[in-house]
């Protein structure tokens, strides 16, 4: 016997075992995802329920069990949804009262709106130097657009409505919101104080009172504080209201993304003798919008969605459509689910896309933990 | 070279007063910051004052002209119509001011519902989402995103038109046949006061107070001696222990007023109309989901190494949850939660889409009326604005009292 048969360590590495297979693949994702501990497994059983419970019988009166073709709601006899108002409503839920053969002219603001607003958000697209200008051309654009002249047939602007209604009114406040917001913001953080005084006032008061009073001033009380012979466009004094109203919460927005800026940077401005306006747009304000981002993008989300209100003082967005299509002697009692189901699919669909890209653009600018 | 003179240079002349002595000069006072701010700020203050006198002119002749007159004087007019859904006595014999009132307590109710509610529904879900179970949190999240991403109005219709939908009164759902849901509502029972209950009620108050004080002697005890007292079992017997033993020892007092089913309607017990029933289910939903995220990014905010360390203190995870995760996060939930508290009271003004009778959906009825528009947007402003500063002066008050104090 030599020294080499007590030898306690192997010569050679032994070749790997595999994982124990309730520890990896798609039985060890199920453990620790779903059955990790009692809790959770209460937790899973209890949400297969629900979902049981609540999936079938939702596709089903979705989809399954649907009318899909019907002239009226007594055609809608099935249990399930009535959807035999999409195929005439469904102009009407996109363009309420715009003039049909001037629908082009809506979808094209529309379509215009994506290279607008690409140019003002990316700096690296083709032609970017003539894109800047369109960009700041395309309000004009879009009102002729939308309501005529330069040779286009004029549209009343009391024919606008379904969910252009809510974009128009949204886009023009979120396109004004965001630089009245931001010299509100300056105001109150101004050495002036009768400026300050203002900003603070018109900004508290704003907030401390719900949208719908404002909207009751706009139409109840414009008229009065006006004299008789003056008559604002409807539509036009409820998007200045939105706009004033969005534009003291973005402002709130701007303030603290102006306070997270370091004093030094205000007084590197003065240093290299810039003056107010300057040593705001080339080094404060960069720095703080772009710390503000989540919020204005939640400002925006918060103003388009507060579009809908306007159908408390008459005007038909979509939301008025559907109100509309449900009271309508026709489709009475039949469609109540599934036109709101359309009209917040819609609204779903660009408020959670623009969330998602404020996400998005979050974390490209993050140029701190690299 | 010489240097270049001080007055050559437009920034320095900004921190020396304008020249006052020897000739006004009006280029070189432009250059000045201060002067500049003067001028802007008298034309700021020439413009408003402008404005308000170009209103105050126009609404005076419009006045005239509707036969008008200015005054909160119509508030002791009679009303002449009725309120259904009131918390106080009121009838259509009472005064507008009274109106105003029922519809203000209204808000208020709607509100405080909506708030308790949403603040549970956001703080579980928000927990929820975080969860290790994929399941939990991809539902939750999907919910949280679609409530979050609707227009709050859409839903207040949407639970309206749910409700109106129930089935009639003749086949109310009934949930144990204590609660009974139908087209008209949600029908409780309602409590019935004997002798004796007040003894009870008063318990119960007694016992809130008493936990209240075994919580500040405990944690008095706890910083000097380092024991722990079980404060949560001593709040439990004081607050639902003590009352219940009184109320059997005064042989059940307080009664309950169950609805029954009757032949063509329900009997007894208090019934809650659909208006307030849906409102409140959207507002709580649509805040809850806010609240939601407010919470989760709370937790996210506090860093893993504190629950690391209280694992290495060998605290338990509910007590790592309790003591240490939670009251850092809430000083990050705090200031926001105020504002969502804030909005839900804002939002309850959508009630007039549904017809629920709150200070706006009163007020509108008042101003149809009487025509007195000035007056009763005035009064709607002033009752939200003085809800918006209750409301944040309380929460600032907590929030102070959870910050962390710094040297």
């Amino acid at each position: 016997m030599t020294d080499r048969a007590f030898h306690r360590s192997r010569a050679q590495m032994l070749p790997e075992r595999p994982a124990p297979i309730i520890s990896v693949g798609v039985i060890g994702w199920i453990r620790t995802n779903l059955f990790s501990t009692w809790l959770s497994v209460a937790l899973t059983l209890v949400s297969v329920g629900l979902l049981a419970l609540i999936l079938p019988p939702l596709i089903d009166w979705t989809f399954l069990e649907a009318t899909y073709v019907g002239a009226s709601g007594k055609d809608c006899i099935g249990a399930g949804a009535c959807w035999a108002w999409f195929d005439q409503r469904i102009d009407q839920f996109v363009y309420g009262f715009y003039p049909e053969d001037a629908y082009w002219r809506a979808n094209l603001a529309v379509i215009l709106l994506v290279p607008a607003v690409g140019y003002l958000l990316f700096a690296n697209l083709p032609y970017a130097r003539y894109g800047r200008w369109f960009s700041l051309a395309y309000p004009v654009i879009a009102a002729i657009l939308l309501v005529g002249g330069l040779g286009l047939d004029m549209v009343r602007t009391d024919q606008f409505g379904g969910f252009v209604l809510n974009l128009v009114a949204g886009i023009t406040g979120i396109v004004l919101s965001l630089p009245i917001g931001i010299l509100l913001a300056l105001g109150r953080r101004s050495r002036m104080p009768i400026v300050r005084m203002f900003s603070v006032a018109f900004i508290e008061f704003i907030r401390g009172v719900p949208l719908i009073t404002l909207l009751f001033v706009a139409i109840i009380l414009l008229p009065i504080f006006l004299p008789r012979e003056v008559s604002l466009d409807q539509l036009v004094r409820v998007m200045v209201i939105i706009t004033l109203f969005a534009s003291a919460y973005m402002a709130e927005v701007i303030r603290g993304g102006l306070q997270a800026i370091p004093q030094g940077q205000y007084e590197a401005g003065q240093a290299m003798a810039l003056g107010y306006w300057q040593s705001m747009r080339l080094i404060v304000l960069p720095q703080a919008l772009k710390i503000s981002i989540p919020g204005i993008v939640n400002t925006f989300i918060g103003l388009f969605k507060d579009t809908t209100l306007v159908i408390i003082i008459g005007l038909f967005d979509i939301l008025g459509q559907a109100r509309l299509l449900q009271t309508n002697q026709d489709w009475l009692g039949k469609v109540d689910y599934e036109t709101f189901l359309l009209a917040a699919l819609f609204f779903f669909v660009i408020c959670f896309g623009m969330s998602r890209y404020s996400i998005n653009l979050e974390k490209r600018l993050d140029t701190t933990r690299r | 070279m010489p240097f270049p003179v001080p007055d050559e240079n437009p920034r320095a002349v900004t921190d020396r007063a304008p020249s006052v002595g020897g000739g006004f000069d009006i280029a070189r006072a432009w250059t000045d910051e201060r002067v500049r701010g003067v001028i802007f700020q008298i034309a700021m203050i020439v413009g408003v004052v402008a404005v308000a006198v170009f209103i105050v002119l126009n609404t005076i002749a419009n006045y005239e002209e509707a036969g008008l007159s200015f005054g909160y004087g119509f508030l002791f007019d009679t009303a002449n119509f009725d309120i259904n859904q009131r918390l106080i006595e009121y009838a259509s014999t009472s005064t507008y001011g009274k109106a105003f009132a029922v519809g203000g307590i209204n808000t208020i109710l709607v509100a405080v519902m909506g708030v308790a509610t949403a603040t549970v529904i956001g703080f579980v879900t928000g927990v929820l989402r975080l969860s290790n179970n994929f399941l939990v949190s991809r539902i939750v999240g999907i919910w949280v995103e679609f409530t979050r991403n609707v227009p709050v109005l859409l839903q207040i219709i949407f639970w309206w038109l749910f409700m109106l939908a129930l089935p009639k009164v003749r086949q109310s759902l009934s949930i144990g046949d204590t609660v009974f849901l139908n087209n008209r509502g949600v029908r409780l029972p309602s409590p019935i006061y004997e002798d004796g209950s007040a003894i009870v009620l008063a318990t119960i108050l007694a016992g809130i107070v008493a936990t209240v004080a075994v919580r500040i002697w405990a944690k008095r005890r706890q910083d000097a001696t380092g024991r722990i007292f079980p404060v949560g079992w001593a709040g439990l017997g004081l607050i639902a222990g003590l009352p219940l033993a009184v109320y059997f020892a005064l042989g059940q007092p307080l009664a309950f007023d169950v609805p029954v089913q009757k032949r063509f309607n329900l009997q007894g017990g208090v019934s809650i109309t659909p208006e307030l029933v849906a409102l409140w289910l959207a507002l709580s939903t649509y805040t809850g989901a806010f609240i939601s995220e407010i919470v989760r990014s709370g937790i996210l905010a506090v860093s893993r190494g504190q629950t690391e360390a209280a694992g290495a203190l060998g605290l338990r995870r509910g007590q790592t949850m309790r003591l240490i995760v939670l009251p850092q996060a809430l000083r990050v939930i705090v200031p926001p939660m105020t504002s969502q508290y804030l909005n839900l009271t804002k939002n309850s003004s959508l009630a007039v889409a549904i017809g629920y009778q709150d200070i706006v959906s009163v007020g509108d009825t008042i101003l149809n009326q009487s025509g007195q528009a000035i007056e009763v947007i005035s009064l709607y402003m002033a009752f939200y604005l003085s809800l918006s500063l209750l409301t944040s002066a309380f929460m600032n008050w907590y929030n102070k009292r959870i910050a962390l104090v710094e040297r």
